[in-house]
């Protein structure tokens, strides 16, 4: 008889459960590692108890091919950059247009959204808008690198051994810019941009002797800048400057032909199921003390109006100490990847793995 | 009755392995077959060809690297089987059988760390701040940090010291059926350790050799994450291709084709090296 009553009870307690779980709407988020810190979700469950948030940590990359593995199922907000939406959207169909009625957007930098919508308006429908924007530059240690000033620098032998990069696509931009080009121009013109990615190839291949090893996530890159087995490396942004709190000697440095600039934007897969809360979401996380947190954990400036100013105060430090105005004037924003680069770009990424270089 | 009764069992036996072999692997198998044999003509637009392995055999960096991958994994099949034996042997022969467990269980031990964290390990140690380059430093016979990182050998070695177990596994339990007297029978026909060896063991170890070389081969050919975090900058491996296709170049068809192109590659070289040495499967594989 005892038994009984426990197993009514359990019964009674897992249909409680499942009911209030049933009930609360779950917020699945796609989204960048630091992109969801754990105070930021904790507020936003305490202010919408009736939802909770779960976070997948990912990249550009990743985003799409998960979401294009279901057809935009399985997440209800995705986060990529603002040049990775429309070539994504044109070929799989995996985001949804916003409703931006939904969204206050007003308290956005105006030059952000725009170039964001119009980066990734399809057919008079928005796919996105702006988040955190940041730059893909370079790094060194002054103490060790003084002159260290531009993409090219990565190859000079004076650095032999002790610089590495990303072996991805901006590595390839960058070097075009050092060489003279202007690659986004060129994606208008696909020939003209495969005869650039032809002469960086070279320029990379003969270049690889020079590097010491391709990094691929922030830690391995901090690992060798912190041992000093490298003394300069290309870099995101918000990986030097947290290298910076660690050793004041290693600084950002925007390279002489212009930082590159990214904008990670908010964009619905297609088949989210919890829109509602995605726009929730949105809007919680544009209130400007929730800036101030997100940004304190990703590195990254919010594309809010005043975003630099509602930095944590060792963030904007870093970046004031890497940025002059005419740095900022100098950025180059990625252009929209038009279908097929991104395949060009790999066959090439590919030549320079395979090369022997040394 | 008697014979329904047997037939239901076998059937209810063979149903979980029936699904797993069709589910699991028949069925996703098909659907990269399909996926393989698309071309992309435009956005969202798809046709039936073989442009997918056309463009492979085209291009020279892709059959270049699917060789490459090959050789190595045949190097490091041959240096498992070349360390593995003598290990195998006294483990299966030599030791006692008290220590005969142990020893066994200590191979096996690696086994229980992930495959990432052993090849982190290797970082750590080998790393130009490591412990072997700082350990040399500190004795004196170097005078500058060495990177041992980053290239083909320290991959191999990654590679041996990742499958290896996958030889001495097979390789201990075949010998370990072998009858001493059959090995004192030769030693008393006069024969010296290498005929005995040659003879006698090799002959009777055969089909654990070839299963061990088949499972360690396939592994080695289809790692990813050895060669790619120790090889560094030069390693260039057929699975990072088809992670690439997938991934970053958003290729599921390519990716499709290389991966099909990996398998019968693998498949060719299996067979080639049964040829070779004149096994089968039959009286290998399915003995052991």
């Amino acid at each position: 008889m005892k038994r009984n009553f426990k197993i009514t009870g359990l019964v009674a307690a897992m249909m409680l459960t499942t009911a209030s779980y049933a009930q609360a709407e779950t917020l699945r988020l796609l989204t960048w590692g630091s992109y969801a810190p754990d105070e930021l979700v904790q507020k936003f469950e305490e202010r919408y108890p009736d939802i909770t948030v779960e976070v997948t940590f990912s990249n550009n990359e990743e985003m799409i091919a998960k979401l294009r593995a279901t057809g935009g199922a399985g997440f209800d907000l995705a986060q990529p950059s603002h040049d990775r939406i429309a070539a994504a959207q044109l070929e799989y169909d995996i985001y949804k247009p916003l409703d931006l009625s939904k969204i206050d957007t007003s308290v956005m930098e105006s030059s952000h959204l725009e170039g964001v919508k119009a980066n990734t308006t399809i057919d008079g429908e928005v796919y996105a808008v702006p988040h955190q924007w940041g730059t893909s530059g370079l790094m060194k240690n002054k103490a060790e690198a003084p002159d260290f000033a531009g993409w090219d620098d990565l190859c000079d032998p004076q650095y032999a051994g002790k610089t590495s990069m990303r072996l991805k696509r901006t590595i390839l931009l960058g070097t075009a810019f050092s060489m003279g080009h202007d690659p986004f121009a060129a994606y208008d013109d696909l020939d003209k941009y495969q005869e650039i990615l032809d002469e960086v190839a070279d320029k990379l291949i003969e270049c690889k002797a020079n590097i010491k090893a391709y990094w691929q996530g922030g830690d391995d890159l901090s690992a060798m800048m912190l041992s000093g087995e490298i003394v300069a490396s290309e870099t995101w942004d918000s990986t030097a400057y947290k290298l910076f709190a660690q050793n004041p000697d290693i600084v950002f440095v925007p390279p002489e032909t212009g930082a590159l600039a990214w904008i990670d934007t908010f964009a619905l897969p297609r088949k989210g199921k919890a829109d509602d809360a995605a726009y929730k979401w949105i809007n919680f996380v544009l209130e400007p003390e929730n800036v101030s947190i997100m940004s304190g954990s990703t590195g990254a400036i919010a594309a809010v109006k005043g975003g630099l100013d509602l930095l944590p105060e060792d963030k904007r430090n870093a970046v004031t100490a890497a940025f002059t105005d005419e740095d900022i004037a100098n950025l180059k924003f990625f252009a929209n990847i038009p279908p097929g680069v991104e395949d060009m770009e790999g066959k090439t990424l590919e030549r320079i793995k395979a090369a022997t270089g040394g | 009755m008697q014979s329904d009764i047997k037939r239901l069992s076998l059937i209810l036996l063979f149903a979980p392995f029936a699904l797993w072999i069709f589910l699991l692997i028949a069925l996703p198998h098909i659907g990269m077959v399909i996926l393989s044999l698309r071309e992309k003509v435009a956005p969202r637009v798809y046709e039936f060809g073989f442009g997918n392995y056309i463009d492979f055999i085209q291009e020279p960096i892709y059959w270049n690297t699917l060789l490459r991958t090959g050789s190595m994994s045949i190097l490091v099949t041959f240096l498992a089987l070349l360390i593995g034996f003598p290990i195998a042997y006294y483990i299966a022969k030599i030791a006692g059988n008290r220590s005969k467990g142990a020893l066994f269980l200590l191979c096996l031990i690696p086994l229980w760390v992930s495959d990432l964290i052993r090849a982190f390990g290797w970082i750590l140690l080998l790393r130009e701040t490591g412990v072997a380059s700082s350990f040399l430093l500190w004795t004196g016979a170097i005078n500058e940090p060495i990177e041992f990182l980053y290239n083909d050998v320290t991959v191999v070695v990654g590679l041996v010291y990742t499958v290896i177990l996958f030889m001495i596994v097979p390789l201990v339990s075949t010998l370990d059926g072998m009858d001493d007297a059959m090995v004192e029978a030769g030693y008393n026909l006069g024969g010296s350790g290498f005929t005995v060896l040659r003879r006698i063991i090799i002959p009777y170890a055969m089909p654990g050799i070839v299963s061990g070389c088949i499972v360690v081969f396939m592994l080695t050919a289809g790692s990813y994450l050895t060669p790619i975090l120790l090889g560094g900058k030069n390693s260039s491996w057929f699975t990072e291709q088809i992670y690439d296709q997938f991934i970053t170049r958003f290729n599921w068809e390519s990716g499709a084709a290389f991966g099909f192109l990996l398998l019968a590659f693998t498949s060719l070289v299996v067979w080639l090296g049964l040829k070779l040495t004149g096994q089968t499967l039959a009286n290998t594989v399915a003995k052991s």
